[in-house]
Order: C-alpha cells, then sequence, then structure tokens
C-alpha cells in the first residue's frame, strides 16, 4: 500500500479549503480598514460557497466507505452529507451576521466561524476516538468565544461563561467514557469496535458505564435533557447569528458524530440499556423544552426550549436504532437546520429595528411587514410540524420509525409534545397577526444578500416539504453506513 | 391524455392564494375578483366531476397516479368513488358560497382570501385522497389557515380561546389518527400508503379490533364525535362568517370521510367490533346536542350544537353497516354540509347586521330581510327532516339501518327530530317575528344581493334533493356498495 494516495487529499478537501479560507480572513483582518471590514461578510460566504462546489465536484465519497490517514479520517456518505450541511448552514450564517452589528464587522467572528466549522467537519469524517475528541475541542473552543463575543455585555459574557463550563464538563465526561473503551477493546479504533469489544470479553456493565459517559458528552452537543440547562441562557445571551449556528449546525453535528460511535462502538440491540435509555432522554427532551417553553418571554430563549425538544423528536429517530429511524432523524436535522436559521434571521432582523428579543417585539408584524410575517408564518409551522413544510415529512418519518420498532407509545409522546409545541407556535402567530404594534416605528430595510439567503432556508423548507424522493434516497443511502 | 380534473380542483386555490400573498396591499378589487374567479373554478370543475362521474360503473374514477416518493411507497394518488364525487360537488358549492358571503370584508382581504383559499385546497385534496399519506398532507393543511382566519376574523371575544381550541384538539385528533395509519402501513407488509392495495391487504382480526378506536375516533373528532365535540360550538361560533361555514359545512364531513376512508373500509372488522360503542356515543350526540342547543342564548350556539347533534346520525350510519345506514350517512353527510352552510350564511348576514347574536335581543328581522328568513326556515326544515327535504332523505334510511341492527338506537335518536323541532321554531319565532328591539333597528337593512344569491342557490339544493333523490342517491349508493364488498355485510 502506498504511504500517500490521491483520495488523502481529496477526503480532506472541505478541511483543507477551510483552512485556506482562515488564513484568507486572517490576511485581510490585518488591514483593520473600516471599508474592508464591511465585505468580510460575503467573502467568507463566497469562500463557503466556493468550497461547497469543489466538495461536490471533487470529493464525492466512494462506493465503499474508506478509512484513510492512518484510519484517523472515515470517507463516505455521511460524511459527504453532513460536511455540506456544515458548509451550507456555515456560509448562511455568515450571511445572516450581516444583521447583526455586534458580529457584523469583526473579521475574528468570521474567523472563529471558520474554524470552528473545520472542527465540526472533522467531527463526522473521524474513524478513531482521539481524532473525534480533538475534532469536538477544535470546534467548541471557537463556539465559546463566540457565545461571548459582545464583550461589552453582561449576558453575552456570562453565556460565554456557562457555555465553556458545561463544555468543558461534559468533554470531560465523554473523555472518560472513550477511555473506559479504550481499556475494554484496547484501541481507540472506531469502526468495529463494536466486535472486538465483544471478543475482549469487555463487562457488560463497564461497557453499559462507557456508553452513558459518552451519551452525557453528546447530550450537551445536542442539547438534550439532562444536558441542556446551558441552552437558554447561552441562546439569550449570545449574538443572534451564533445562536443560529449552535442551534443548528453544531447540533445537527453533534447527532451525526453520536450515531457514528452509537453504531460502531455500543452496537444498537433493542434490548440494550443504552438504547432504553436514549428513549427515555428523547421523551424527557420533548417533554420539558417544550412544557418550558410555553411560559417563556423572551423569543430566543423560547426558541432555546423549543430546540431542546426538537432534539427529543431526532432522538425518537436515534432511539429506534433501525436504519429507517437513522434515516428519519437525518431528515429530520436537514428539515431543521433550515427552519431554526431562517427563525433566527428573522428574530435578529426584529431585534436590529426594535432593540428587543421579547415575543412582543413581533406585535403587529403583519401590519409593518407582511411578507416578513409569513415567511416567520412558515418557519415556525415547519417547527410545529405542519405540512407542505419541512418539518412536517421529519415527523412523519420519525414517528413512523417508532411504529415500526415497536415503540408506539414513544410516537404517542411525541405526538402530544407536537400538541403542546403547536400551542406556543400558534401563539407568536397570534402576536404577529393580531396583537397590535408596538409604538415605536422601526424600519430595517435587509440588504439583498440577507434577503437571498433567507429565501434559500424558505425554499428549502417547501423543498423538503413537498419533494421527498432525492433527498430521502441520498440519505438513507448514508443512513445504511454510520 | 386526459385533463387532470382533480388536481386542477385541488392545486388551483393553492396556487391563487400563493398569487394573492404576492399582490400588493390595497388591491381589494383584484383581490376579490381572483378569489371569486377561484371559487367559480372549481365549483364548476366539482360540478364536471360530479356528473361526470358513471354510477353503474362506480368504483374509483378520474384516477391521478404519481410516484412521491416510491421508496416508501408513497404516492400522488388522486381519484373519488361516489361519495367522494359528492363530497366534492358539497365543498366546490360552499367554497363558493364563502366567497360571496365573504364579499364585504373590509380587514386585511388579501390575507383573508388567500387563507379561505388554501383551506379550500386541504377539503378538495383530502376528499379525492387514495393515498393515505396524501390525505394526512391535505388535512394537515388547513391548520394554519383555520387558525389564523379564526383568530384574525373571529368574533373578538372568544376567537383566542375558540380557535386555540379547535386548532390544538382537531391537531391531536388527527395525528393520533396518523400513528393508527402508520400501524396499518407496517402491518399490512406492503410497504405501500396506497389506499386501494390497503383495502385488500386482509388485517389480522386481533389488529383491526386494536387499531381500529384510534383511527376512527381520531378522525372523528373533527367529525364532532361525542365525548371529543366540544371544540365544534366553540369554535364555530368564534369563526367568521365563511370560515363556520366552511368549518361546519365542510371540515365536519372531512374528518368523518377520512374516518370512513382509513378507518371503516380499511379494517372493517374493527368497525363490527366496536359499532356498539360507536353507536352509544354517537346517539348520546343526537340527543345531548339537540337538547344543549335547546337552551342556547346565542343564535350562533343553537347552530353549533345542532350540527353536532345532526353528525352523530353520520355516525349512526357508518356504526349500523347496513347498505342503508351507509347510504342516509353518505346523503346526510351531503345535506347538513349544504344545510348548516345555509343557517350559519343567515346567521353571519343578521350578526352583521343586528351587532347581537343573543336570541333575546333579536326579533322581528322577517320584516327588514325576508329572504333570509326565508333560508332559515328552509333550513329549519331540512333539519328537522321534513319530507320534501333533503334532510328526510338523508335521515329516514339512517333510522332504518339503525332499526336493523339496534332498535333501541333509533328510538332514542328519534327523540332528537322533536327537540329540533323545538328548537327551530324557537330560533324562527324569536329573531325572525315578533316586534322588532329598538336597540338593533339602525343597522337592519336587506341583505345584499351576493348574499341573496347565496341563500336562494342553497335553499333551492336542499329542496331539489329532497324532491329528486334521484339527484344524489345513485353516487352515494356507488359508494356505498364498494363499502359493502369490503365490510363483507349485506
Amino acid at each position: 500500500m502506498p504511504a500517500f494516495s490521491p483520495e488523502m487529499t481529496v477526503s480532506l478537501l472541505p478541511e483543507i479549503g477551510l483552512s485556506i479560507l482562515a488564513m484568507f480572513l486572517l490576511t485581510l483582518s490585518l488591514f483593520k480598514k473600516e471599508q474592508l471590514n464591511a465585505h468580510l461578510g460575503w467573502i467568507t460566504a463566497a469562500g463557503f460557497a466556493l468550497i461547497i462546489m469543489l466538495v461536490s465536484l471533487f470529493s464525492r465519497p466512494p462506493l465503499e466507505p474508506q478509512l484513510l490517514w492512518g484510519e484517523m479520517i472515515r470517507f463516505d456518505r455521511v460524511g459527504f452529507i453532513f460536511r455540506l450541511l456544515i458548509l451550507a448552514g456555515g456560509g448562511l450564517t455568515a450571511i445572516f451576521a450581516g444583521m447583526d452589528d455586534s458580529v457584523a464587522k469583526k473579521a475574528e467572528f468570521y474567523l472563529l466561524l471558520v474554524l470552528s466549522s473545520i472542527g465540526l467537519s472533522l467531527m463526522v469524517s473521524s474513524g478513531n476516538l482521539i481524532m473525534l475528541y480533538l475534532a469536538i475541542e477544535t470546534a467548541t473552543i471557537p463556539l465559546y468565544v463566540l457565545a461571548g463575543f459582545k464583550q461589552g455585555d453582561e449576558k453575552s459574557v456570562e453565556s460565554g461563561i456557562k457555555y465553556f463550563l458545561f463544555g468543558g464538563i461534559s468533554s470531560a465526561l465523554m473523555l472518560y467514557g472513550f477511555s473506559l473503551l479504550y481499556g475494554f477493546a484496547g484501541t481507540t479504533r472506531l469502526f468495529g469496535m463494536v466486535d472486538l469489544l465483544k471478543m475482549n470479553g469487555a463487562p457488560a456493565a463497564g461497557v453499559v458505564l462507557a456508553a452513558l459517559f459518552v451519551l452525557a458528552g453528546f447530550a450537551f452537543k445536542m442539547s438534550a435533557v439532562p444536558f441542556h440547562f446551558w441552552a437558554p441562557d447561552v441562546y439569550e445571551g449570545s449574538p443572534t447569528p451564533v445562536a443560529g449556528f449552535l442551534s443548528t449546525v453544531s447540533k445537527a453535528i453533534g447527532f451525526a458524530a453520536f450515531l457514528r460511535v452509537l453504531v460502531n462502538a455500543f452496537g444498537v440491540g433493542a434490548a440494550d440499556v443504552w438504547m432504553i435509555t436514549l428513549a427515555i432522554v428523547a421523551a424527557a427532551s420533548m417533554f420539558i423544552g417544550n412544557l418550558l417553553a410555553i411560559p417563556q418571554t423572551d423569543i430566543k430563549r423560547m426558541i432555546a426550549y423549543s430546540s431542546i425538544a426538537q432534539a427529543g423528536y431526532v432522538l425518537v429517530g436515534v432511539a429506534t436504532g433501525s436504519e429507517f429511524g437513522f434515516s428519519a432523524a437525518v431528515y429530520y436535522l436537514l428539515a431543521y437546520l433550515v427552519t431554526n436559521l431562517a427563525v433566527f434571521a428573522i428574530i435578529n432582523w426584529v431585534e436590529k429595528g426594535s432593540g428587543l428579543t421579547t415575543i412582543s417585539a413581533f406585535a403587529g408584524l403583519n401590519r409593518r411587514s407582511p411578507g416578513m410575517a409569513l415567511l416567520m408564518m412558515i418557519s415556525l409551522l415547519s417547527l410545529g410540524g405542519i405540512p407542505p413544510f419541512g418539518g412536517f415529512f421529519g415527523k412523519v418519518l420519525v414517528f413512523g420509525a417508532a411504529v415500526e420498532s415497536n415503540m408506539a407509545w414513544l410516537a404517542v409522546l411525541g405526538i402530544l409534545n407536537s400538541v403542546i409545541a403547536l400551542y406556543y407556535y400558534l401563539r407568536i402567530m397570534k402576536v404577529m397577526y393580531l396583537d397590535e404594534p408596538v409604538e415605536t416605528r422601526w424600519q430595517v430595510t435587509p440588504p439583498l444578500l440577507w434577503k437571498l439567503a433567507l429565501a434559500f432556508c424558505i425554499i428549502g423548507i417547501l423543498v423538503l416539504g413537498v419533494i421527498y424522493a432525492p433527498w430521502y434516497n441520498g440519505i438513507s443511502l448514508a443512513a445504511a453506513g454510520f | 391524455m386526459q385533463i387532470p380534473l382533480l388536481s386542477l380542483l385541488t392545486l388551483t386555490p393553492i396556487a391563487a392564494g400563493i398569487v394573492l400573498l404576492l399582490l400588493p396591499a390595497g388591491k381589494r378589487g383584484l383581490v376579490r375578483g381572483i378569489a371569486l374567479g377561484t371559487s367559480v373554478f372549481t365549483l364548476a370543475i366539482s360540478a364536471i366531476v360530479f356528473f361526470a362521474y358513471d354510477t353503474t360503473a362506480a368504483g374509483y374514477q378520474f384516477i391521478e397516479r404519481l410516484n412521491w416518493l416510491p421508496t416508501l411507497g408513497i404516492s400522488y394518488h388522486m381519484g373519488v368513488d361516489g361519495i367522494g364525487a359528492a363530497m366534492e360537488l358539497m365543498a366546490g358549492i360552499i367554497v363558493f358560497s364563502g366567497v360571496m358571503v365573504s364579499w364585504r370584508v373590509q380587514d386585511r382581504p388579501r390575507e383573508f382570501f388567500a387563507f379561505l383559499l388554501f383551506l379550500a385546497a386541504s377539503v378538495f385534496g383530502v376528499f379525492a385522497s387514495l393515498d393515505l399519506f396524501q390525505l394526512f398532507f391535505f388535512f394537515e393543511l388547513a391548520v394554519f389557515p383555520k387558525y389564523l382566519m379564526i383568530v384574525m376574523w373571529g368574533s373578538p371575544k372568544t376567537r383566542e380561546y375558540g380557535g386555540m381550541k379547535l386548532t390544538l384538539y382537531l391537531f391531536l385528533g388527527s395525528i393520533l389518527a396518523f400513528i393508527g395509519v402508520l400501524a396499518v402501513y407496517f402491518a399490512s407488509g406492503l410497504r405501500s400508503f396506497d389506499m386501494l392495495a390497503l383495502e385488500q391487504a386482509g388485517f389480522a382480526l386481533e389488529f383491526q379490533r386494536a387499531w381500529f378506536l384510534v383511527i376512527f375516533v381520531g378522525f372523528g373528532v373533527l367529525g364532532g364525535l361525542f365525548p371529543f365535540h366540544s371544540w365544534a360550538p366553540d369554535g364555530h361560533v368564534a369563526a367568521p362568517t365563511a370560515v363556520s361555514m366552511l368549518l361546519a359545512g365542510v371540515e365536519m364531513k372531512v374528518g368523518v370521510f377520512a374516518a370512513l376512508r382509513a378507518g371503516l373500509m380499511l379494517l372493517p372488522e374493527g368497525m363490527r367490533f366496536w359499532a356498539p360503542l360507536i353507536l352509544v356515543l354517537a346517539t348520546i350526540n343526537v340527543v345531548y346536542g339537540a337538547f344543549i342547543a335547546m337552551i342556547q342564548k346565542d343564535f350562533k350556539y343553537v347552530i353549533g350544537f345542532s350540527s353536532v347533534s345532526h353528525m352523530g346520525l353520520v355516525f349512526i350510519g357508518f356504526a349500523s353497516l347496513t347498505r342503508e345506514g351507509l347510504t342516509g350517512a353518505g346523503l346526510q353527510m351531503f345535506s347538513h354540509g349544504i344545510m348548516t352552510a345555509l343557517f350559519f350564511a343567515v346567521v353571519g348576514m343578521v350578526y352583521d347586521r343586528a351587532h347581537t347574536r343573543d336570541i333575546r335581543e333579536l326579533g322581528g328581522l322577517f320584516r327588514h330581510m325576508p329572504l333570509a328568513m326565508l333560508g332559515f326556515v328552509i333550513g329549519g326544515l331540512v333539519s328537522m327532516g321534513m319530507p320534501g327535504f333533503s334532510g328526510f332523505i338523508a335521515e329516514m334510511p339512517i333510522y332504518m339501518g339503525a332499526w336493523r341492527v339496534a332498535p333501541v338506537v333509533a328510538i332514542v335518536s328519534a327523540i332528537s327530530i322533536v327537540v329540533t323541532a323545538a328548537y327551530i321554531l324557537m330560533v324562527v319565532r324569536r329573531v325572525f317575528f315578533g316586534e322588532t328591539p329598538e336597540g338593533i333597528k339602525p343597522g337592519l337593512v336587506d341583505i345584499s344581493i351576493m348574499d341573496k344569491v347565496v341563500v336562494i342557490m342553497l335553499s333551492v339544493i336542499l329542496i331539489v334533493v329532497g324532491l329528486f333523490p334521484s339527484v344524489l342517491v345513485p353516487w352515494i349508493e356507488a359508494g356505498v356498495r364498494h363499502i359493502l364488498v369490503l365490510t363483507g355485510g349485506a
């Protein structure tokens, strides 16, 4: 076997591209010119778009998954799909950031965004526990800084510290879980670990313990109960585009990496303790997220709780342990990603105009801007799982997977939660359409690029809600190889 | 190539609704023109579908089929049987009437008509669905127009409560039913949502009994089945006139239609097993609804509860599983749809002029709006099951069917005929005759030409169906024949 093959470069194309983009941004930041800084958003987005093009042209996954770079990197369909998702999410975030004055003209913001994307990208393509851990840290450390990016704002600094402390603890737990796995399996190679554990006669209790520690670490990334406490405070305090990135891309990649570890290190038997735990975590996330969302008056906090609940729905798909369930989870994540990015973009727009992130700031939005109210409504309905929007089909799939795996009880809990969730989504709609506008007159005309990015998200919501075959087939091919 | 009539019927309102939302604000004339044009178009298409339906050949006609997601057996599959064709026509009539009576909407007409058309698309789509996934898709499409229309244009006092209650009840019912549909999908082993395939799947007895109730009652919530009926009066009263007409007239039929398609037709053994329970619940619907209607002070609540009462008869017809009962249920779905739309239209006309719906504050409206009175009386006669009106030809077979399986159900529910006569006559006397109270006099003017068209059209339909049942019965019977084959009944 040759020491170096072309696939090796190709398999790291996204990371290589992102690293070049990061260095380019670093160079630009040296100039410290006001005029230049105004263009950073679209430059970064263009970089992301260019990498998307290169990746989809030259870095297509091989038919059979490959392990490269000394089995550190896994080159396969799952990685391909999720890397595109990261790149798209990162690019959209860079554009949406233009609406937020606290980050719009800071080169550091874009740089950290790109650095975090590199980590996330490596997270979904790691073939080794050590590589995975390093990737997670690479992804998370820039996010700590981003959460506390508004240096003058106490809430933002608090959210940065809170995120850092929670992240640190959960990382430590996860690392402990990894070390147990290494002890039992005698290797840190992820793929094939489940057989090694069996062959080595690893004690069942020990594996369960490792699984629970690993779950703890990932639950933090997914903001699933009981590691969800950071989410409302961090979403509220951090700059809105950062909250959007945290709740979509970062969460989705948490799920992807978790699925990899789950399938390859632990296995997905229905009787396993960790699978039952997952079902319970799913149910608890849905209930706690949705019930606590109801009394919120701050929209970012409400969406934070809603995103905890959304993690619960995705976990329903994961907890089934079936390939169908995994495809359902991935489809759900895809729909959720475009939806929540749109939600945070519109929140940011209202925030810029009114200076508020309360729900009452949305009063009379329909009279102020019927178009924007309509787009917000579409996004909320998609979160609520109403056709013809993407979230609808995601929910159909995850509940279908639960019924298929004889977990109808979980599906029933899920639909009860969908009803609770619809209640508070409808309440926001009521505020937008019925309540009288607040006195302050504000007018914010978003830039063209921002509008295009939002349109992209909304079209994504509609397309995922009406046309299923191409996306679903691609996802189910990938989901067979987690 | 055949013209895809059912797709045109379903997708035109969606397209028109999107066009409306894209129009700049303030073009009220254009907005109303597009809405009216669309509703006339859908009325015409639904009439073509109805009259071109071949009742001797029966079965599913106007079939269109496209793959949607073949991997999971989801297809876009349109087609109607006799009952579906009749329902499409009814929906077409009521959507047209709804646009006509909303002609004078002042507040945000663009959104109003757009949402009304989305709601129309949802009901047209459900009645034409031969794929369970697609049926659910169109079913849920109604969620947001319903909620927003009630909240934005409903009666100020109760709209937030009524709208939220209605939306959540119906959403919960329908997604519970969908869990049942998913169970059917996996249990069939066919990996297909195609109703025609699933009809033939032959599910195990135990499975049918276990899941039937989930599907039937889940969708039945939208049909107003006791004890899940309380959204109906609250929601209907809170809604603006056109939405009340569509909700009570068409949406409630969407509920029973889905219960029929996904519950009764796929799991007939389940229906047989649970029929006694459904009969008891439906009898309560019929009798309890009528008594509660009698003591209402609010004009609109009377009609709201009368709908609950009349929909009970549809469930009785289903649960009897006899040719008479099922035929009667189909006829009642049509007759009640038109009748209740007429009722709500008249209530809306009265309220717009008198600005109150309290029966005690109304009176003598006969002198001011004679045609509205006439329409209400005709609706009332239908509602009482008077021979010569459509209600008679619908209710008679239902009682006959009920008599064949459980005479006690027929006897008890027949009480409602007397009670219905009592509350209808009382309302007619209090509202339309006697002295006009001074307080409401200033606003009283005769109804507009648009309103007159609606009242006359709906009244004529009720009388024509009553006098010449052959304009409707063959369609329903064509549908019932197929259902009886599935249930193996007589």
